[in-house]
């Protein structure tokens, strides 16, 4: 049986790890994979949670990112698809079509 | 008499017509509609007035009630119409004067652009003239006296493609709009005190002699009257109104509408006299008026501008004589002068249309050979106008007035009137020997129809004999006219005078004329014309310079306070939350890169200080 706060560590540490990778990478199919990083790391701590209070509850939630997840990640490669099709490249610095009008 | 109501109704049917359709009727349809309005309006008050004459209806008025226009406690107005011998005669005058006007201005104004357009303004004019003379409350004859200012201002502007006429429109408009604005408080003040404004009503229930109400609403209305008549210090306009057509400037700027003011005053007599102050006042004013107009009347160069100063100095003659209440001297000579002036008017029309509408006097010479027909007219309304002894109607009212003001006994106000009587007839005869006698300096072209020389004709026979229905008592003593008036102004006083002043009267124009001609023998005329001006010069060639006075007091501040205001200081409190708003918008523009990461840095630094503040809460 693993402590709680070792488990609570670990999520933070994927955590941070995500959003380093997120914040540094460019390529967008590393942001993207940076991002499930996180939303693991929070089903981590939900479980986390459930085993620290006994309640079954953290280990629903769990499910119910794996499912955000699976479903944000279809959208986001399709997104990068049609991305793909009006940038030669997966840049994500070079992706500013969005910005403000110079 | 019961066909009273027509008399107003016609024109003002007239003009409707002409005003909705007159595009569609061509030229020839507009003037027989536009002169039938008006003459069949002349041959109505002609019936009723040769009725009245064989039958005066009992009390001396004819009262023809139509509807009450308001019911309110304490105030309601009748909307009626009230014929007495003043109303009449001025009746007779408007349709009859105003008919010639119209046959003449088909002519006059042949070939023009808006043709059916100055039909309907002159006949909307008629109507709302014979509307101020015949009502009989003062809030009815407010309108018709709005509406003939309104018709002024569309006629003097009717050029309106020429920015200088609009502004002379504008001028017109505005000054005698000041003027109403007292007149209206002085309406609103007989209403709240009195109750009523029905003229008959005011007229009749006198207040004590030397109360406040009687001199303020007495003052009030006569500011009212100082603008429309054009008397100081309200008279800057009628110059500037010599902007429109000629027909215009005779029947509206110097027959019928700058008379009103003096109607009213006759109308209201008995409020009159109960307002000494206000008595003194008029008759100070007209003596101004008459003296500063006939000196402006000798500088001017414009042939119309002559006249217009000329019927500012014979209407400070008819103020002159309300100030010491001689009510039936003051309408009498309102019937000669609109009778000569009309025909002044209309023969310096018939002159410069001959001249391609030139209208300096310097510019003319020698018409009496070319133009016989418009000399003799002219000279016969410019003799009336000087008030040439016997042959010509200004010198019977004249010398009325003048009688009036020496047995007053008022020998300043007789001695302003002598004066400006020799000036008239200076600066009458000054205008005749530049125009029509020397040498001929521009070639007139065309011919008269006869619709110009009808009108010219039957002006000139009435200024021949109008004066000789009342005359001193050394030529018959005829007092047909003041007899006539006696209903509505009272018995007039018949002075006794020693002949010495009669005599001047007599010898003063005489004198005049003489001086004229010693003048234009010296070619002094003509040498006003390449004068330098000096400052005296332009004084009294601008009537005392009250344009320039009133340039600087009020329409120059005016002018800087619009310019001053025109960008909204105070708006510019509000506008600066619009201005915080942009800069803020443009600062935060500015955040929006399109850069995802540089997005989640600052989403994550949102969350961490979010989760800061609540921890550390």
């Amino acid at each position: 049986m693993i402590a709680w706060p070792m488990s609570a560590g670990l999520a933070l540490a994927l955590f941070l790890l995500g959003l380093l990778g997120l914040l540094t990478r460019r390529n967008l199919i590393f942001v993207l994979m940076s991002i499930e990083i996180m939303l693991n790391a929070t089903g981590l701590l939900f479980v986390t949670a459930g085993m620290r209070w006994g309640n079954p509850d953290g280990q629903i939630m769990l499910i119910l990112v794996l499912n955000l997840a699976g479903a944000e990640l279809a959208l986001g490669l399709v997104l990068l698809l049609r991305l793909r099709g009006r940038l030669p490249t997966l840049d994500g610095d070079r992706a500013t079509l969005l910005r403000d009008a110079p | 008499m019961t066909h009273l109501w027509a008399i107003p109704a016609l024109p003002l049917a007239g003009a409707i017509i002409l005003g909705l359709a007159g595009p569609t009727l061509g030229p020839r349809m507009s003037a027989i509609i536009g002169t039938a309005s008006v003459g069949l309006a002349a041959i109505i008050a002609i019936g009723i007035g040769i009725g009245w004459l064989q039958h005066p209806p009992p009390g001396g008025a004819f009262v023809q009630p139509l509807w009450t226009w308001v019911s309110l406690p304490g105030l309601t107005i009748r909307c009626g119409l009230t014929l007495d011998p003043v109303a009449l005669l001025m009746v007779l005058v408007i349709t009859i004067i105003g008919s010639l006007i119209h046959l003449f201005s088909t002519e006059y104004m042949a070939g023009e652009a808006g043709y059916a357009r100055y039909f309907a303004y002159l006949n909307l004019f008629v109507a709302a003239m014979l509307l101020l003379v015949l009502a009989d409350d003062l809030l009815v004859l407010f309108i018709g006296w709005e509406g003939v200012g309104v018709c002024s201002y569309l006629l003097v502007g009717f050029w309106f493609a020429d920015p200088a006429n609009g502004m002379a429109a504008q001028k017109s408009f505005i000054v005698t709009r000041i003027a109403d604005i007292a007149m209206l408080a002085g309406l609103l003040l007989l209403s709240t005190q009195r109750g009523t404004l029905d003229i008959h009503d005011l007229t009749t229930s006198l207040l004590p002699r030397g109360a406040w109400l009687p001199e303020a609403a007495a003052a009030l209305l006569l500011v009212g009257c100082l603008g429309k008549s054009a008397q100081l210090p309200l008279h800057s306009w009628l110059p500037d109104a010599m902007a429109g057509p000629t027909p215009v400037s005779a029947l509206i700027h110097a027959a019928t509408m700058v008379t009103a003011g003096v109607y009213l005053v006759v109308r209201l007599h008995p409020l009159f006299m109960q307002a000494p102050w206000v008595m003194h006042g008029i008759a100070i004013g007209g003596a101004l008026t008459l003296l500063i107009a006939a000196a402006a009347g000798l500088f001017q160069t414009d042939i119309k501008r002559v006249l217009a100063y000329s019927t500012m100095s014979q209407i400070g003659y008819m103020f002159v004589a309300l100030g010491v209440g001689a009510w039936s001297a003051a309408m009498f000579h309102f019937l000669t002068h609109a009778v000569f002036k009309a025909l002044l008017f209309l023969s310096a029309g018939a002159v410069t249309m001959r001249l391609h509408h030139e209208q300096d006097i310097f510019a003319m010479g020698g018409l009496r050979r070319p133009l016989p027909a418009a000399f003799v007219c002219f000279v016969i309304g410019a003799a009336s106008l000087a008030a040439l002894p016997l042959v010509t109607a200004g010198f019977f009212s004249k010398e009325i007035i003048l009688g009036a003001l020496w047995a007053a006994p008022a020998p300043a106000l007789w001695a302003a009137g002598i004066t400006g009587a020799l000036l008239t007839s200076i600066y009458s005869f000054r205008l005749i020997f530049t125009v029509f006698f020397g040498p001929v300096i521009t070639k007139p072209s065309g011919a008269y129809g006869i619709r110009i020389l009808l009108p010219l004709f039957m002006l000139a026979i009435a200024a021949l004999c109008v004066g000789w229905l009342e005359t001193p008592g050394f030529l018959g003593g005829n007092h047909l006219l003041s007899a006539f008036l006696e209903p509505a102004n009272g018995e007039a006083a018949v002075p006794i005078l020693s002949p010495l002043i009669p005599l001047t009267g007599c010898l003063v124009p005489l004198i005049g004329n003489g001086i004229a001609w010693v003048l234009h023998r010296r070619g002094v005329w003509r040498a006003q014309a390449s004068r330098v001006q000096t400052p005296l010069l332009g004084f009294l060639t601008s009537a005392c310079g009250f344009d320039a006075a009133y340039r600087a007091l009020l329409v120059r501040p005016y002018l800087q306070l619009v310019a001053a205001l025109r960008d909204d200081p105070v708006d510019q409190l509000s506008l600066w939350a619009e201005h915080a708003a942009i800069a803020l918008h443009r600062r935060l523009r500015a955040t929006q890169t399109g850069h995802l990461r540089r997005y989640a840095a600052w989403m994550m630094a949102g969350v961490v200080a979010t989760i800061a503040m609540v921890l550390l809460a």
